[in-house]
């Protein structure tokens, strides 16, 4: 990957600058909640990592732990009922979770930024969304609102909302949610971030306006070299922009690939599903295929595979051990970069 | 009921009235009749012509002055025939969920038709009214906010029994209600729960329960599996197509995900700004397009197979729908559409098969509201 130009901005990078480590890497990561009905187990043990420029899609069900992860990551989990018993989250090598709260508001926003869903709520109604663009670059770059104005023209105008110049002082409720979604991205570009975590960005967008969407995110990307963290349960979106995939089930991630192998050949019996449960031409008239069940209760996760439940290869290694993520090889052996399943029957799955 | 519709081939050119054989019935007790009587499969149960709703836009606290309308519907027509499924798409503020409304009689059309077999019922009231709604049901988009949180799911499936008692006796009831449990695929024990106690999917399954419950022969689907997760889809779809195949149901599908739509569709309309804009087959819809916004739509709809992202063509819309409160004049797509003319903004296009496939044995003959319709083929839903 190519050394970001900016590093001379980042707050002291480890020694040795960023070559080799990733832009973030996320290490065992758990989180749990505690409420009156017992612990929710939302994340057990996630790991990842993203570099610059590259695009890591993050695949699941609602209640897999997607959204906690980049919560965790951005630090805004609510805490508590949130609690991160152990592992580590490493922005540019420095254990992000160690950083006081000032050290963590600096990266916030400046470095690591996030698109939220549901733009119509994540915007503050009372306040126009120039006054809400302006704002990033009055707290974090001491701005005045002047010149923080025109900084929110520019930016509404690279995200192309037409007459930028004229909407500036209209408030959320006059945008289109398409308009919405793209002040959205504005904002988290404002300070031009390493990273940028979206959170199902198009899902409550029609597909004209996703495509829009979804194409301006990624010529922005290209255009800063940003890390993009894009979580989605659409398989369609994650085809079309992703470099790299984790899907993650019950909090854990199952399997991780390039984005051409885990549609070709996947090495989990979950993601198999998934990608089965598609409606397709062929199948027309025929019933769909469906995973069996309901994903599992966060309080009380399945011993074994959380996935064992539902699985159609269940043995009963399955309900006792849970399977590690490890790497999945081809038949002969030869290793598959990126590849990794967390299944006790990978083999039997991917190779046939 | 076979002299109320005779009727197999599609709708022509400029739907009117005319070619839906009007039931003459006249008293209550007739309609009542004719509403009960079956209708063959592939015969037309539905037909709805020139549908018009708009919403009046006021201004003024105590003398309401119209200052507009939002044309929410505005001169839909449709077949919907016994046995099938009639998907509808389009994007958020198309019209589709008030079609829906005006088919259940929940809203009061502006003006136009809806014949439920040969019975105008947006002019029905009453007994006649009642009678018709049972036959025709509905199950909402939001299984969260679409049953009530304080009945137990016996109460929610039996409440359509409270309303119609002729179709179960008081007695009786507990019965159906299991039984109903049952043959959605929940278990019949569940039936002093409450709504809070089952996941997203299962809750679909008691709406669609609840809609079944009188036997209808017409259920209006409002998105009914959106708000579900991937995998728990499947399994919905599935069991919507087992209960058309085991209680004969007719189906009229709205949603937004094209490739569900076309995977549980035997005909599919495509609507924009409150007008239907091209209606066919599935394959004539998917595979021969005419109308360039079902092309841009198809082509916009992301295909889950990364080697297809290289190579394929994608038609990317600028700018958003225009207001449904003053829509353009002519062609409502000609604001965003790439081969608008002059003759766009005049004319409205009528939605017909176009001029050059006219009598020709091609799939892309079908109706299509385009002046320069043309058979492109954008890579699709598959």
């Amino acid at each position: 990957m190519t050394t970001i130009d900016k590093t001379a901005e980042v707050p002291a990078p480890r020694a040795g600058d960023g070559k080799g480590t990733p832009l973030l890497e996320v290490r065992d990561l758990h989180v749990e909640f505690h409420t009156r009905d017992g612990v929710a187990k939302a994340v057990n043990g996630v790991n990842y990592s993203v570099d610059a420029g590259e695009t890591l899609a993050v695949l699941g069900e609602s209640g897999s732990g997607k959204s906690v992860t980049a919560q965790a990551i951005m630090g805004i989990l609510d805490m508590p009922p949130g609690k991160i018993p152990q592992g580590e989250i490493l922005f540019r090598g420095q254990d992000m979770l160690k950083m006081s709260a000032e050290e963590r508001r600096k990266i916030r926003g400046s470095k690591i930024a996030m698109i939220f869903q549901d733009a119509l709520s994540s915007l503050n109604p009372v306040l126009s969304v120039g006054y809400q663009l302006g704002e990033m670059f009055r707290v974090h770059q001491g701005l005045s609102k002047k010149d923080a104005k025109v900084k929110a023209i520019e930016l509404m105008d690279r995200v192309r909302i037409p007459a930028a110049k004229e909407r500036v002082g209209d408030y959320p409720h006059q945008f289109s949610g398409g308009m919405r979604q793209r002040i959205m991205i504005a904002m988290a570009l404002a300070l031009e971030p390493d990273l940028i975590i979206a959170d199902e960005p198009t899902t409550a967008l029609d597909v004209t306006v996703q495509a829009q969407v979804m194409d301006l995110l990624a010529e922005l990307q290209r255009e800063f070299n940003m890390g993009l963290i894009l979580i989605t349960h659409d398989l369609g979106v994650v085809a079309d922009v992703a470099d790299k995939i984790a899907v993650m089930y019950a909090g854990r991630i199952v399997e991780t690939a390039p984005v051409g192998e885990l549609y070709k050949r996947p090495a989990h019996p979950y993601t198999r599903g998934l990608l089965d449960s598609i409606p397709r031409l062929d199948q027309k008239g025929q019933e769909l295929y469906a995973i069996k069940g309901l994903p599992p209760n966060l309080l009380s996760i399945p011993s074994g595979c959380a996935f064992n439940p539902r699985c159609p290869k269940a043995q009963d290694v399955c309900r006792t051990e849970t399977p590690a993520l490890l790497d999945v090889t081809e038949r002969d052996g030869a290793a598959l970069p990126g590849r990794r399943s967390a299944c006790h029957f990978w083999k039997e799955t991917i190779h046939g | 009921m076979a002299e109320n519709s005779k009727k197999d081939e599609a709708v022509d050119a400029t739907p009117n009235v005319s070619d839906v054989e009007v039931s003459d019935a006249s008293t209550t007790a007739e309609v009542e009749a004719v509403l009960d009587a079956p209708v063959e499969r592939g015969e037309p149960i539905l037909q709805v012509r020139n549908l018009v709703k708009h919403f009046p836009l006021t201004q003024g606290v105590l003398f309401k002055k119209q200052v507009g309308a939002v044309k929410a519907v505005d001169g839909v027509s449709f077949d919907l025939y016994q046995g099938e499924t009639l998907g509808i798409v389009g994007e958020s503020g198309c019209g589709k969920s008030t079609v829906a409304k005006l088919l259940m009689t929940l809203e009061t059309a502006t003006s136009g038709e809806v014949f439920y077999k040969g019975q105008d019922i947006t002019k029905l009231s009453g007994r006649a009214l009642k009678a018709v709604r049972r036959n025709i049901q509905m199950v909402f988009q939001d299984p969260y906010t679409s049953l009530n949180p304080r009945m137990t799911v016996g109460d929610i499936i039996g409440e359509p029994f409270d309303i119609h008692p002729e179709v179960a006796p008081k007695g009786d009831r507990r019965r159906k209600v299991q039984e109903l449990l049952d043959v959605v695929g929940l278990n019949p024990e569940y039936i002093n729960r409450y709504p809070h106690q089952f996941s997203g999917g299962q809750r679909q399954r008691i709406g669609i329960a609840r809609g079944l419950a009188l036997n209808p022969e017409i259920i209006i689907c409002d998105e009914p599996v959106s708000a579900l997760d991937v995998s728990v889809q499947a399994q919905v779809v599935n069991l919507m197509e087992k209960l058309q195949d085991e209680f004969n149901l007719s189906y009229v599908f709205i949603a937004h995900d094209l490739s569900i739509v076309r995977h549980i569709s035997d005909r599919v309309g495509v609507m924009y700004l409150g007008k239907m804009a091209e209606i066919g087959t599935d394959a004539e819809i998917y595979d021969h397009p005419t109308h360039p916004y079902t092309q841009a739509l198809l082509s916009a709809v992301p295909v889950p197979d990364p080697e297809a992202r290289e190579g394929r063509e994608r038609i990317i819309l600028t700018g958003d729908v225009p207001s449904p409160a003053n829509p353009p004049s002519g062609c409502r797509f000609r604001t965003r559409c790439w081969k608008a003319q002059d003759k766009c903004a005049e004319e409205i296009p009528l939605l017909a098969v176009p001029e050059p496939f006219k009598g020709k044995n091609t799939p892309a003959a079908h109706e299509s509201a385009c002046h320069f319709a043309e058979e492109k083929d954008v890579v699709h839903a598959a």
